[in-house]
């Protein structure tokens, strides 16, 4: 056999894990560059103004965001209420009740494509289906735009953690003579809670930053909002309309914005893992 | 750990709960009733998912009608995209779309299987895991956060000092040429690739772990490198999970839509050099939706936004079929 020297073969392996380690510090790197930029340039525009007032034109000092947080909290919630009941069943039934089931197979596949559709996609069905029947934009289309896109990560995630509940559980449920459904909402979901919840709070994060399927649903507004039937404001398209304006006033206000989004959400995501792991030591 | 990222198949190829309970021990006459109704409400809950994604494009190709009337065919293929006289081509944006992923997976593919390979051979377990959450975090963060770090923090990098080497370097290639202005194609496909980033490499470490111990430590034990076991048995064996990542980063990378749009430049035509601004459909459907007000050109707008319905569609079926095989022929669940 032929001897192959091993000094090439140490050096390309050294080499190899250099690159490996060098992505790994690039991915992290380019984290903590956006998050410094967010917080160094974001920090100045947070004030008690900026909290409390309405937005100003362009030039007037003053002005605040506090509008397009309750927008945007609004909005969420709203998408939240939809989606998460349906999530959550529409989870029970693939758990629980879908063995040899084709339209199960055919819902899970509809559940991955849906997380992968993009969500301006998603956004432009919510124009067609409601914006243009109702003839103005609206938040009820934004909520339902965000919902869309919450509807399959929390289906899923349901499933996912439903299964995890060891079969005994059910079983001895069923033997005391509990009925079906009281065994699944009563001791199959407290048994999930930490894990349901986890997956509620990552839909709820994921679609608190989108912006893209607001731009033309719930549109935006520099004014109060009194129902969702109007167009409503939010942080997200804020951001967008003020980073692309050319008045540094709003282009600060719009890097405000952007900490407040982006804390919040590493906050919720953080929060989630936090409450997953809590309960699996 | 709680992934963030869900593919392929759910836990359950094994026995469902069902199966195990004694059928006498399901059905009391008491409850029955309240069973069936149970189960049923379930049902039809799992019913929305696949109707909202069929909706989806039924709804896309009703309101495209008119655009496909006026152009037919040609739109895929025609450059113009004039509001003006009202002429519309989706050739550009398609290129743009093609463009920026392509250059975005040329990036992130390798970086992906290397932080993989980090996670999974070389870190100890300590660092694995806080590297892993940070890496996984990335994803967390909104595009529209990362359109903002593109447009004032990373375009300026890009002009200042990486546009510049390229250009001394690699002027030669007409991908290269140009001025130097930061924003356009190929800081839209870099800030693209460290977003779908996270995605694959969810997968791919998924993928690396899944291969059994036995096989790779018998390489080992043949005197390979970690490098020649990654290479030769790794990568070999999880190349169906692999390929699926790909296909599911790709499918990100297609649709992203406002990192894209703050970056790309906004310009409808197709240009050989990266540092030239171009669009993609998804940031040409931001910038100009809400504006259009004439029902030919939304019909046109939603007609860009039926071909990446399509594209995605296709893209994310491809890596579903992958996973699925990959996950079932290891017989596990995600």
């Amino acid at each position: 056999m032929k001897r192959r020297p091993a000094r090439g073969r140490r050096v390309t392996n050294t080499l190899v894990t250099v690159w490996a380690a060098g992505s790994a510090v690039l991915g992290i790197a380019i984290l903590f560059w956006i998050i410094s930029v967010v917080v160094g340039r974001g920090v100045g525009a947070l004030n008690l103004t900026f909290f409390t007032h309405l937005p100003t034109p362009p030039g007037v000092l003053g002005g605040g965001l506090i509008n397009a947080m309750a927008g945007t909290l609004a909005l969420t919630l709203a998408a939240t209420l939809l989606a998460v009941p349906l999530g959550l069943m529409a989870g029970v039934y693939l758990a629980e009740f879908s063995e040899g089931s084709r339209a199960a197979d055919f819902s899970r596949f509809s559940a991955n494509v849906l997380m992968g559709m993009p969500s301006i996609i998603v956004g432009v069905f919510a124009y067609t289906l409601v914006v243009v029947p109702l003839g103005h934009f609206s938040g009820y289309a934004g909520a339902l735009a965000l919902a869309i896109l919450m509807l399959p990560v929390i289906t899923r995630t349901t499933e996912d953690m439903l299964r995890l509940v060891p079969n005994t559980l059910r079983e001895s449920a069923l033997a005391l003579g509990a009925p079906r459904w009281k065994v699944t909402l009563a001791i199959v979901f407290r048994a999930a809670k930490s894990g349901l919840i986890t997956g509620v709070l990552l839909a709820v994060a994921r679609v608190s930053g989108e912006t893209a399927p607001l731009l033309f649903t719930a549109l935006n507004s520099p004014y109060w909002f009194h129902s969702l039937g109007e167009p409503t404001p939010n942080l997200t398209v804020t951001i967008f309309n003020y980073a692309m304006s050319p008045y540094p006033d709003w282009q600060q206000q719009a890097w405000g914005a952007s900490l407040l989004i982006t804390t919040g959400i590493l906050a919720v995501t953080l929060m989630a893992r936090f409450a997953f792991r809590e309960k699996k030591p | 750990m709680m992934k963030t990222v869900h593919n392929a198949e759910p836990a359950g190829e094994t026995a469902s709960p069902l199966r195990a309970v004694p059928r006498s021990a399901r059905k009391t006459s008491a409850s029955a009733g309240g069973d069936a109704a149970f189960r049923w409400i379930t049902f039809v809950c799992s019913l929305f998912v696949p109707i909202v994604m069929l909706a989806i494009g039924a709804e896309l190709i009703r309101s495209s009608v008119p655009a496909i009337k006026q152009f037919g065919f040609g739109f895929l293929f025609s450059e113009d995209w004039n509001p003006v006289v009202q002429s519309f081509g989706a050739a550009s944006s398609i290129f743009g779309t093609l463009v920026s992923t392509l250059i975005a997976m040329a990036i992130a593919v390798p970086l992906s299987l290397a932080i993989s390979l980090f996670l999974v051979e070389l870190a100890p377990p300590r660092i694995s895991r806080t590297v892993g959450t940070m890496i996984e975090l990335l994803a967390a963060i909104p595009s529209i956060i990362y359109g903002m770090w593109g447009l004032f923090v990373f375009a300026p990098f890009m002009a200042n000092y990486v546009q510049p080497l390229l250009g001394k370097t690699l002027g030669f290639l007409p991908l290269f040429q140009g001025p130097p202005l930061g924003i356009g194609m190929l800081t839209a496909g870099i800030i693209l690739a460290f977003m779908v980033l996270p995605f694959i490499s969810a997968i791919t470490r998924d993928v690396f772990q899944l291969v059994p111990n036995v096989v790779k430590e018998s390489a080992f034990g043949m005197g390979a490198t970690t490098w020649e076991v990654t290479y030769k048995v790794t990568i070999p064996y999880g190349l169906v999970g692999i390929i699926g990542a790909v296909f599911l980063g790709l499918g990100r990378a297609l649709g992203e839509t406002m990192a894209v749009t703050f970056v790309i430049g906004n310009a409808h035509r197709l240009a050989a050099s990266l540092f030239s601004p171009g669009n993609t459909i998804a940031s040409t459907l931001a910038n100009e939706f809400s504006e259009a007000t004439e029902p030919l050109y939304i019909s046109s707008l939603v007609a860009l936004g039926l071909v990446l319905y399509l594209i995605t569609y296709l893209v994310q079926v491809v890596s579903q079929m992958l996973l699925r095989r990959m996950y079932r022929a290891w017989s596990v669940g995600l």
